[in-house]
């Protein structure tokens, strides 16, 4: 195994298929994360866990891409915060109108409508809210006096679907429909057709006209949120969080985890198999005695009770994860090292005189590099699944958004039993392909040095 | 070294590493468990006195009855021997004592079925759960795993090898927890074959309680069977690919004989003794990863109990049910090492 040169590997690595599609995959994973950690900034992490930042997305909305393979199309929730606006004075009166277009395609009513805005005037001006349909009707939906100010103050209001007001007036335009309007909601009247009960398809118009008597009326934040059931390419949870945020932020982590986990532990126990290997006889007795009660010792259950008494901080669990890492890489490195240093050159570079320190970093570990290599990949994966599995637990760092976190709130709102599945698949599916880019890569490793496998 | 030597030697560490465990398990949860424990006797005297009014009625002052309550309980935690610190060596050397004949004490807040909060007794109730879903679990996964592994090792390169090879890959790589919200998902919304709680509704003494809870137990099962027999099979089968290349296969094949012959007498006959070892150490390390699946299942194992004590910060459970967990392990790694040790004298030399 030790006649292998890193050329030779790295020749053989390329030619297997495993190695190569797990190289591929590593890298698109490495490729993203350098995106996510460069595109949002650190703080972002912060807000995953604070409910204000979510506010205005909808709870359990089903992927938008899922009305591709829908005949009835599922409402999207749309976000809207670019409207067009306009000023005009007529006379001594100023109308500040913003107007916001939507494209309304699909087969189910929308579940309500928020409009939020904040806004700068002197006085009491008139809010009227207007919306125009495709079939060309103008609907009043709401006409509103706001409180007094003085242009210095802003004034911030949210005016839901579910406003009194707003449905009193579309019970005044009953006329225009031609079934009864009681126990209906007004999104349910306004997306609908007039002859029947089903949603009208095509462009709506939402018109918000402020009058005011003073020319510096402004409306600097102005929101139309149009409630549905579907949204992002990854859905919302419970908590109302976009999943692809969260599916994103946790791809450096769990990158992050696995890698430090895996080089780290067996780097530690190569070098403590090694040492134990090469000096023998009471050292290695003591040595691995020790490495004995750590690999009897439970790890999961440990792992539990050091999160609880000590701390969950992720970087102090990846320290945990160190400690029940290395012991199996010792144990192999051990063996390994007893067999090397009977070789010529070791014993030579020992009666040269050469420190024991020196002979182990000089001349026995180079000869496990091919092997510490095969066993940071395959250990990777299962650093990953456990921090996951913690996570899962409830035990995770709650600061950061790892894929296991996302399956605990899954688990915790009982996603499984409502059928929410794009809660539960993707983070499942990102930890198995990022185990999965390891295990090839360790696969590919391990045939070329073990080759009695390849048969 | 002689076989006793080797089981003597091997008995010593694991008993020390069982005392290790508990140690470290004391020194880890031991303040707050004093916390709780003087908490507790504060609690108790309050609560005796506030239940016999003749003693109420007796002070004269809101201090008088402050400071009685103060020495009362001040009284106790000293019987107790709760004045100490936890980690005086009087006071870890008991706790340790009891642990080791399983007194574990109370539970704070956890029950059994029946009611009783004696630790042992609600371990006791839920191990033979844990045991009968994860044994038959193992026994399964081997039987399939020998098998396939046998079939595939035979044919090396073939359609069955690839696949099974490349499944037990795959398979390695999904956590067994998330296959589990997968197959509830997937059985209990999608097709509502089986309930996506594993807890049995009936009560324990109902006849048909064992019925009910052997159908609770498909969907774990089932999951834990569709993870594990993958990556069995693949160990299964580089042990016989290793052993086909042995001389004195090679040797029967030019005999003549044939070559299912071979496989199923000879050459699994070789790989018995790794195949056994790691048997007998997936059996017990079935038991550690079942904190996570019974939590997902649900399962009223000692997973789940595990699981319920940390979400409660049930102290006692906490300590009792490590400890047990680790005696299993324990007993299987000694087991594994006796039968490595029996099969392959070449390790007891070591």
């Amino acid at each position: 195994m030790s006649s292998i040169t890193p050329q030779e590997i790295k020749k053989e690595f390329f030619k297997s298929k495993t190695g190569i599609a797990g190289i591929t995959i590593l890298s698109i994973l490495i490729f993203t994360s350098i995106i996510v950690v460069i595109a949002i900034p650190g703080d972002t992490f912060k807000d995953w866990n604070n409910p204000g930042k979510w506010i205005s997305y909808p709870k359990v909305a089903i992927p938008v891409w899922i009305n591709l393979f829908l005949s009835e199309k599922i409402p999207e929730h749309k976000i809207l915060n670019t409207p067009n606006v306009n000023y005009d004075m007529s006379g001594d009166i100023s109308i500040t109108t913003h107007q916001f277009g939507i494209n309304f395609d699909y087969d189910d009513f929308p579940s309500d409508f928020i409009y939020e805005f904040s806004a700068k005037y002197l006085g009491k001006p008139l809010l009227q809210i207007d919306v125009i349909r495709p079939d060309g009707i103008q609907l009043k939906l709401l006409s509103t006096s706001l409180p007094h100010s003085d242009l210095n103050s802003i004034h911030s209001e949210r005016i839901f679907s579910t406003d009194d007001a707003i449905r009193k007036n579309l019970y005044l335009q009953s006329n225009k429909f031609l079934f009864s309007l009681s126990n209906l909601s007004s999104e349910d009247i306004i997306f609908s057709k007039t002859d029947n009960h089903v949603p009208l398809k095509g462009n709506y118009v939402f018109l918000i006209k402020m009058y005011g008597d003073n020319s510096k009326n402004q409306i600097p934040e102005s929101k139309l949120i149009i409630g549905g059931k579907a949204f992002g390419i990854m859905g919302t949870d419970e908590l109302r969080r976009d999943l692809a945020v969260g599916l994103l932020l946790g791809t450096p982590l769990a990158l992050f985890i696995g890698l430090v986990v895996a080089i780290a532990s067996v780097m530690m126990g190569l070098l403590y198999g090694a040492y134990a290997g090469y000096r023998g006889k009471k050292t290695d007795e003591v040595m691995m005695r020790f490495n004995d009660v750590i690999y009897a010792l439970p790890a999961l259950p440990f792992l539990i009770i050091l999160s609880i008494t000590i701390s969950n901080s992720i970087f102090v669990m990846v320290g945990f994860l160190m400690i029940f890492g290395w012991v199996g890489v010792a144990k192999v490195a051990r063996s390994m090292a007893l067999q090397i240093k009977t070789r010529g050159y070791v014993e030579a570079a020992n009666m040269m005189g050469q420190k024991n320190s020196k002979i182990v970093l000089r001349h026995i570990l180079p000869q496990l590099l091919p092997y510490a290599f095969a066993s940071i990949a395959i250990s990777v994966p299962a650093a990953i699944t456990t921090e996951a599995g913690l996570s899962f637990l409830g035990l995770g760092d709650p600061s950061f958004p790892t894929w296991g976190q996302i399956l605990h709130d899954a688990n915790v709102y009982g996603a499984s039993a409502r059928g929410l599945w794009w809660w539960i698949m993707p983070p499942g599916i990102m930890i198995a392909i990022t185990g999965l880019a390891f295990v090839f890569i360790g696969n590919a490793l391990d045939v070329i040095i073990n080759p009695k496998l390849k048969r | 070294m002689t076989l006793k030597r080797y089981v003597a030697t091997r008995l010593i560490t694991m008993f020390g590493v069982l005392m290790i465990t508990l140690l470290i398990t004391i020194a880890l949860v031991g303040s707050n468990m004093d916390n709780i424990l003087k908490q507790g006797v504060a609690f108790q005297v309050r609560t005796e006195i506030t239940e016999n009014p003749a003693i109420a009625k007796s002070f004269s002052s809101v201090d008088e009855f402050e400071s009685f309550i103060q020495t009362q309980t001040e009284q106790r935690v000293k019987t107790l021997g709760l004045d100490e610190p936890w980690y005086s060596p009087q006071r870890i050397g008991l706790t340790m004592y009891k642990i080791l004949f399983l007194d574990f004490g109370h539970a704070t807040f956890l029950t059994s079925d029946s009611g009783s909060s004696d630790v042992r007794e609600i371990i006791l109730e839920k191990l033979p759960k844990t045991i009968l879903l994860f044994t038959t679990a193992t026994i399964i996964i081997s039987v399939i795993g020998i098998f396939l592994g046998a079939l595939s090792g035979s044919k090396v390169g073939s359609v069955i090898d690839r696949i099974t090879s490349s499944f037990a890959i795959i398979s390695s790589s999904f956590p067994v927890w998330w296959i589990g919200m997968l197959m509830i998902f997937l059985f209990s919304f999608v097709y509502q074959i089986f309930p996506a709680r594993a807890t049995p509704l009936i009560p324990v003494t109902d006849p048909n309680y064992i019925g009910s809870l052997l159908y609770h137990m498909t969907l774990p099962l089932i999951t834990i069977v569709i993870i594990g027999f993958g990556s069995w099979s693949y160990l299964v089968r580089n042990f016989i690919v290793g052993i086909m290349q042995e001389d004195f296969i090679i040797a029967k094949k030019t005999m003549g004989i044939n070559q299912k012959k071979i496989i199923y007498t000879h050459a699994l006959k070789n790989a018995a003794p790794p195949i056994i070892t790691i048997l007998a150490l997936s059996l017990s390390g079935s038991l550690g990863g079942a904190i996570i699946t019974e939590a997902v299942f649900d399962w009223p194992g000692m997973g789940r109990l595990y699981f319920e004590a940390i979400t409660v910060m049930d102290l006692p459970v906490i300590i009792g049910a490590t400890y047990v967990l680790t005696v299993f392990f324990l007993i299987s790694i000694f087991v594994a090492d006796l039968l490595y040790g029996y099969f392959d004298p070449r390790v007891r030399t070591g």
